[in-house]
């Protein structure tokens, strides 16, 4: 009794039984066809959504306010420096792979260092500085697609066994970063500044040091995200991270992260991710148009929302 | 005496009027042809809906919350404006009438659940996003007769948008900063605790302020409509970065129900002209966003300064 009592009270349960009850709904809409190859299109698409989440998550368990609004600019940047580099060509992988991730170094510590310098929030420092990304990726993109690398766009839609490797790869990441959130001085150093940073300062945790480490890894990640997901798609597009903008956000908090700070979870943001792609797969078999499918994502969402704040009131 | 003229709160008072002036000079240097009644109609024709989108936007910063939702909003009221109001005008006039209620719904909404307003906003984005792909699904529409002939209303001496803006300021300026009524609004954002203890409903604040904020988005796309002629559902979407950028550089802060109309309307404004003196630069259209961006930091670094002159005192 007690131990599913401890079930139900875990934050990410609602994510999984909502992803759950989504791809059910699907499968019976369609009678048990295809569910499979939805489930692999929902892990592929849904690791891209859990690599930026897992930055945006440390970012929002720092406190009220913390929030990196500069992933979508990051990832396009990230993405479009990367395949102009590589140029296609198979041995530029690794350059293509440092490149992008030094890009989102850059980025979370040009964030950083706004946030810090100027003294202002972090919404408003990481959407200004968006700005200039997002123009320097126009800049250095000119319009051109640049297809990646055949081995790279490979590897992101390949399969063992019907599970795609992407998804293998980022659920490792995710069971890592669990491990950092959770049993390092770091990952609890970023939620007990959520708690309350002045008493964390108090308790001696570097406070700044640790908001600076958050920030650039939340960009890093980005980064890599932005990487695989131009490989992926066959190219960087400018709008590519146009949704990554709420969905990084509503990730985390469908997946039973507070978004006031201080309490977080990766199991939920894998719910999550898998929930949002198949919520959407949902509305398009039930023949829902773009308009229809725009505002149930929405609604779904502040609903999950309204409900999640309205559990974590009555504990 | 020294201190008086140079005291560090005069100069962020200053500060968004100065950035202002210095924009329009430099832009007159560059292309003097501007200077002249028609000149400076083109030029700020588009900082209107610009500044109606920013004093909506600063109703919501003025309760401690952010509206990432605005662009979409004004998109759907463009929509809406360019068929329903145009068509059947009764219909247009009850939709928009709702949007207003549904606004302040949020706003009441966002406060009785203790809801983050980044995240219900966001949510809120898709929704008018698709109404109005619902409403509008190709571009197209037609701007009803008497909002084009306002918007392109040929006023003696100074043009249209000067007056728009001015009065605009003017207006909100007085009834916000200047009214009983206003100082209990700003006071949710400043001390809400100490309001409701005193006996005003914070939800009756919140909700007035977020229909304010929807009756300012309201206006903002009927006049858009009104200069464009014809509406689309992504019309609007860069007035959400567009409306918080020109609060702030107004000199609005993001807490404590710290923010001015007048300094809101002068940021619109400010940010609309950028685009222009960038082009009049000749600089790389790519450039253009990541220059408003620019000018945003560049005005928080100097406010910073100032604030630091003001600690040395």
């Amino acid at each position: 009794m007690s131990g599913l009592g401890k079930i139900l009270r875990q934050p990410w349960l609602w994510a999984w039984l909502g992803a759950l009850a989504v791809w059910l709904a699907t499968a019976v809409f369609t009678g048990g066809k295809g569910s499979a190859e939805v489930l692999s299109a929902a892990l592929t698409f849904g690791a891209f959504y859990v690599i930026v989440a897992l930055g945006q998550m440390f970012v929002i368990t720092l406190g009220p306010g913390n929030v990196d609004l500069s992933i979508p600019a990051c990832m396009t940047l990230a993405g479009t420096v990367a395949m102009k580099a590589m140029d296609g060509a198979a041995g530029a992988i690794p350059l293509g792979l440092a490149l992008a991730l030094a890009v989102g170094l850059f980025v979370g510590t040009a964030n950083y260092a706004l946030i810090r310098l100027l003294s202002i929030p972090p919404i408003i420092a990481t959407l200004s500085s968006s700005f200039i990304f997002q123009s320097a990726a126009i800049w250095w993109n000119r319009g051109l697609r640049i297809k990646p690398p055949v081995a790279l766009g490979d590897f992101t839609t390949a399969r063992i066994a019907g599970v795609p490797v992407i998804a293998l790869v980022v659920i490792a990441m995710a069971v890592v970063m669990h491990v950092v959130l959770t049993r390092t001085v770091y990952g609890q150093s970023v939620t007990a500044i959520g708690q309350n940073r002045r008493a964390a300062h108090l308790a001696g945790i570097a406070v700044e040091r640790t908001r600076a480490a958050t920030y650039i890894m939340c960009a890093t990640l980005a980064g890599l995200c932005g990487y695989l997901l131009a490989a992926f798609s066959g190219g960087a597009a400018l709008n590519m991270g146009q949704e990554f903008l709420l969905s990084s956000i509503a990730v985390v908090v469908i997946g039973g992260t507070s978004v006031a700070g201080g309490f977080a979870n990766v199991p939920g943001l894998w719910g999550a991710a898998l929930f949002l792609f198949l919520l959407v797969t949902m509305l398009n078999t039930f023949g829902a148009g773009a308009g229809v499918r725009l505002v149930l994502t929405g609604l779904i969402i502040i609903g999950v929302i309204v409900a999640a704040s309205g559990g974590r009131r009555r504990t | 005496m020294k201190g008086a003229l140079f005291s560090p709160r005069l100069l962020r008072g200053l500060l968004p009027p100065l950035s202002l002036a210095a924009l329009l000079i430099a832009i007159f240097w560059l292309q003097p042809r501007t200077m002249s009644y028609f000149g400076l109609n083109l030029l700020l024709n588009l900082a209107v809906p610009i500044a109606l989108a920013t004093i909506a936007q600063m109703f919501i910063l003025c309760v401690n919350e952010l509206d990432l939702s605005i662009g979409a909003f004004v998109s759907l009221v463009a929509c809406i404006t360019a068929t329903w109001l145009h068509d059947t005008p009764l219909l247009g006039v009850l939709a928009l009438a709702g949007l207003v209620v549904a606004y302040g719904a949020i706003g009441a909404l966002i406060h009785v659940r203790q809801l983050p307003s980044i995240v219900v906003t966001l949510g809120l984005s898709f929704v008018w996003l698709g109404l109005a792909v619902l409403v509008l699904p190709t571009p197209g529409g037609s701007a009803p007769a008497y909002i084009r002939a306002l918007m392109t209303l040929k006023t003696p001496l100074v043009p249209f948008p000067i007056i728009a803006s001015i009065a605009l300021a003017g207006i909100v300026h007085v009834a916000l900063m200047r009214s009983a009524w206003g100082a209990i609004l700003r006071g949710a954002g400043g001390n809400a605790e100490a309001l409701a203890r005193a006996g005003w409903s914070i939800l009756r604040i919140k909700f007035t302020m977020f229909a304010l904020a929807g009756f300012f988005g309201v206006l903002s796309g009927m006049a858009l409509v009104g200069l464009t002629t014809s509406a689309d559902a992504n019309i609007a979407l860069r007035y959400t970065l567009l409306s918080i950028a020109g609060v702030i550089l107004g000199g609005g802060e993001f807490v404590g129900g710290r923010v001015s109309p007048i300094g809101a309307v002068i940021g619109a404004v400010t940010l609309a002209l950028a685009a222009s003196f960038l082009s009049f630069l000749r600089l790389n259209p790519d450039w253009q966003i990541g220059a408003q961006g620019a000018i945003l930091i560049i005005v928080l670094a100097l406010r910073v300064l100032i604030s630091q002159i003001e600690r040395h005192r």
